[in-house]
């Protein structure tokens, strides 16, 4: 077990890859109550043409697969797993995004007994036919309630917008038609190809003695047969650099309009340090920009162009990544021709190392916010693992940020052929 | 805890966290006359000093100590209309920089609520104008998600004569009455008359908060006002509401009268009676609703434990309504009737256990648990306690409160006839 101590924040992480490739990190927190651990896999909603494990050609799956596999994991010829949690008094959830899938406990009492049930639950998967069939109508019910929900209407419109091949564009939960041709079959494969633990992260967080947790996992993972790992080949089509639509209109029963503008990542293909950097100054470009303290901010605050849910927010993995800005507004087309003003102007305008200064200041300081939760402990580092970044490393990288790297990134994002717009208007 | 003139300041020391929090909570009663003021205050305040002029100098200052955050929040807690300012700052301990940054903090806050931005003797017009529009945006978000305006609107109909039908936000048609100085008032009578607590959390030195809080907030002493709360009217036949309106999925809320309250010794049964019946994923109410029928994604409870209420809340296909009323009304027999394990009730109490555990890994979680003590008669609870009474809660306590709960209204919001 490796010990990797970071002075600056007081923390100790502890991490050892096992036999089986399974990679397990542990992070003490003193004085903590609870313990949080998350299991995930490198599988998201985008993984849907890949080589089975064991086969030689390319497999496409239904839309929205991952997230029903996430679903259908919590089944057993037993019964319910979240029953199984809460018997040992913890609370039990999971989540499918573009990349990953994670299943997740969190729970003060019998926490070995509670990761046992997590590595077993993850690692036994029981889909029959029956319970698939029965699990089509919960999911149906969960796509419509997204259906009717604006604000996801909208952050998933100007995804579409972003992308012309890209599997990012189709909603994770996928539609009521795609799921009708998911089949336990289909689950089975899909499982044996990505839950493999070589494609797995284990992170515990929280209330531990580090040596006997790590003991008790190794012995958990040892005593279970995996067939002998594989490079997972996944299958994407080429993705042009420009956006499918330059704008969409989309009318749905809401009092208040949504607008949101996108940039569309032009050289999506970074990872490690590399990513890390990148997303980290686009991040401070976005707040030099937007943030509360930006002079924008308080025009578009004052000409009633915005109000508090306004937001911006970068998203960067490997093959996509896009930038997001907006929220609700009285006046649509007024705040996207401000938006788009404002972010293409910054290629020429001069601004102040004070300016820089105080911006990376603020995340250095908002960093060590979030550190205060496990949650987000558990799933960034997860997030960043498999992106190959450390998000230890986050306020390291921060400080190193010039006015130059701002200046460079900005030419490099601010294309307008990247350029998207999604508004949600009244009927 | 430390009585200080005309604010009640808490501390908490704990090297857990890496920041240090700040929460100050003004509270009063929730009234028709002022809930839109009250609503619209805290915007006001947050949005300039006379320290700091314009919101963007606000702003800088906030970034300038490492990202402090600023935030307000309105709420009810039954019937009163509570305030919230939320600071939470950086320990300069894990900083390269050794600024003492929680004094600036106290200093921050203290000039937020105490000295602001007057211009000919009231707010700045200019501020209270945009912030009236923000307040307009921010009442009328409601209708867009459908969740949440589906459970405003059983709770408007379910307490239509009672002052908790008003939302915490405030009403929209008022807001044009309103001026810089009708709020210039409402706000000196806050001040004089409010009942304020201040909660400072993180790694420090308890005498040194108490000394920087007492110079920061020179209030007037007041008189605590006394708690009476309203369970509501006795409900005699049940309510049904049915709202049309364009939406895919329907929403079904269900709304009981519990008659039990966070004081009530029965509280700590409510509380594992709403987690056998609709509070975790193990519960009647998902197991029957969601999985044995597939008739919902969701499909749970929650209490209003200030008020008397169980709130029941799904989302479902429009042509479900008749079969989904009746398997949670069933469920509600069931607990009536006792049908449920000495197995579940010891589930229910380990999972809420943990849950309150949890609760306090948080400095949020901790002021919200602390500051329930306040709503109370009863002694100021410590989290043993609250942990204990939940492991005293017998089957027949169970019993006894299912008797009790009553149903009252039944809202659901379904698509257009067409």
């Amino acid at each position: 077990m490796r010990e990797i101590v970071f002075d600056q924040l007081a923390e100790k992480l502890y991490y050892e890859q096992l036999e089986n490739g399974l990679k397990v990190y542990l992070l003490p927190k003193e004085g903590f109550h609870k313990t949080y651990a998350t299991f995930t896999t490198k599988y998201g909603s985008i993984d849907n043409a890949f080589i089975p494990l064991g086969k030689k050609e390319f497999l496409t799956v239904p839309d929205g697969i991952a997230h029903f596999l996430e679903h259908k994991l919590f089944e057993k010829e037993h019964g319910d797993v979240f029953q199984d949690f809460s018997k040992q008094g913890a609370s039990a959830n999971a989540f499918t995004s573009f990349t990953r899938t994670a299943y997740l406990f969190s729970s003060t009492t019998q926490v070995e007994k509670n990761l046992e049930t997590l590595l077993n639950f993850v690692q036994e998967p029981y889909f029959t036919e029956q319970t698939v069939e029965k699990e089509k109508g919960i999911i149906g019910q969960e796509i419509t309630m997204y259906d009717d929900n604006p604000d996801w209407r909208n952050y998933f419109g100007l995804i579409e917008n972003m992308f012309h091949h890209h599997p990012v564009k189709i909603d994770i939960a996928g539609t009521k038609e795609s799921i009708a041709n998911i089949t336990a079959d289909l689950l089975y494969t899909c499982y044996e190809t990505f839950y493999h633990p070589s494609n797995m992260l284990l992170f515990v967080v929280g209330a531990m003695d580090p040596d006997k947790m790590m003991n008790f996992i190794k012995d958990n993972q040892s005593k279970k047969e995996f067939k002998p790992a594989e490079e997972i080949s996944r299958h994407f089509e080429d993705e042009p650099a420009t956006v499918a639509e330059e704008k969409k209109v989309l009318k749905m029963n809401v009092h208040t309009s949504k607008c949101l503008v996108g940039l569309k990542e032009v050289s999506p293909n970074r990872q490690g340090t590399e990513l890390l950097k990148h997303e980290l100054t686009v991040n401070i470009i976005l707040d030099l920009l937007f943030g509360k303290s930006s002079k924008h901010y308080k025009q578009l605050y004052e000409d009633g162009l915005i109000d508090e849910t306004f937001s911006f927010d970068y998203t960067g993995e490997k093959g996509f990544g896009f930038a997001m800005i907006g929220g609700d507004t009285e006046k649509p087309d007024e705040l996207e021709a401000q938006l788009k003003k404002i972010l293409f102007q910054f290629r020429n305008e001069a601004f102040y190392e004070d300016e820089l200064n105080r911006a990376k200041k603020k995340k250095i300081g908002s960093f060590l916010r979030a550190i205060n939760s496990p949650e987000f402990i558990a799933n960034q580092f997860t997030r960043y693992a498999f992106n190959e970044m450390d998000l230890f490393e986050v306020i390291p990288q921060l400080e190193k940020i010039t006015s130059e790297d701002v200046k460079r990134v900005a030419n490099e994002i601010l294309d307008e052929k990247a350029f998207t717009v999604f508004q949600i208007v009244p009927k | 805890m430390h009585e200080l003139s005309g604010i009640t300041l808490h501390t908490l020391n704990t090297s857990k966290f890496k920041t240090n929090t700040l929460v100050l909570k003004l509270k009063s009663a929730l009234t028709e006359e002022n809930v839109t003021k009250r609503a619209l205050l805290p915007y006001v305040l947050q949005t300039a000093t006379n320290t700091y002029k314009t919101s963007t100098e606000l702003r800088i200052y906030l970034d300038e100590l490492y990202g402090a955050t600023l935030n307000v929040d309105l709420s009810k807690k039954g019937e009163f209309h509570i305030i919230t300012f939320r600071i939470d700052i950086a320990n300069e301990k894990f900083l390269k920089d050794s600024t003492p940054l929680l004094q600036k903090a106290i200093n921050l806050l203290a000039d937020v609520l105490l000295n602001p931005l007057v211009e000919g003797g009231y707010f700045s017009s200019s501020i209270v104008e945009n912030e009236k529009r923000t307040l307009k945006q921010r009442i009328q978000s409601i209708y867009d998600d459908k969740m949440r305006y589906s459970s405003h609107r059983l709770v408007e109909e379910m307490c239509k004569n009672e002052p908790y039908r008003l939302a915490a936000n405030g009403v929209k048609d008022d807001v044009d009455t309103i001026t810089a100085q009708n709020l210039y008032e409402y706000y000196e009578q806050v001040l004089n008359t409010d009942d304020i607590h201040l909660y400072a959390i993180g790694d420090l030195d308890e005498e040194e908060v108490i000394n920087f809080v007492e110079k920061a907030f020179p209030l007037k002493s007041r008189q605590k006002s006394l708690h009476e709360v309203n369970k509501g009217k006795n409900v005699t036949s049940e309510n049904e509401v049915i709202d049309r309106d364009d939406v895919k999925q329907g929403k079904l809320n269900i709304g009981y009268r519990t008659n039990i309250t966070y004081n009530d010794s029965l509280y700590p049964a409510l509380q594992v009676f709403n987690g056998i019946f609709g509070g975790f994923s193990h519960s009647k109410l998902f197991i029957n609703v969601r999985e044995k029928e597939s008739l919902a994604y969701y499909a749970a409870s929650r209490v209003e434990s200030h008020k008397g209420l169980l709130l029941v809340m799904s989302g479902i296909d429009f042509s479900n309504y008749e079969k989904a009323v009746k398997i949670i009304k069933e469920q509600m027999v069931e607990m009536q009737n006792g049908n449920f394990t000495d197995n579940e009730i010891a589930q229910t109490k380990a999972v809420i256990k943990n849950q309150i555990l949890e609760t306090i890994d948080t400095p949020r979680g901790q002021v919200e648990i602390l500051y329930n003590n306040e709503f109370g008669s009863i002694d100021r609870k410590a989290i043993e306690d609250i942990i204990s009474n939940i492991e005293n809660v017998t089957k027949e306590d169970i019993i006894n409160v299912a008797k009790q709960i009553q149903l009252d209204t039944i809202y659901f919001l379904t698509g257009k006839e067409d």
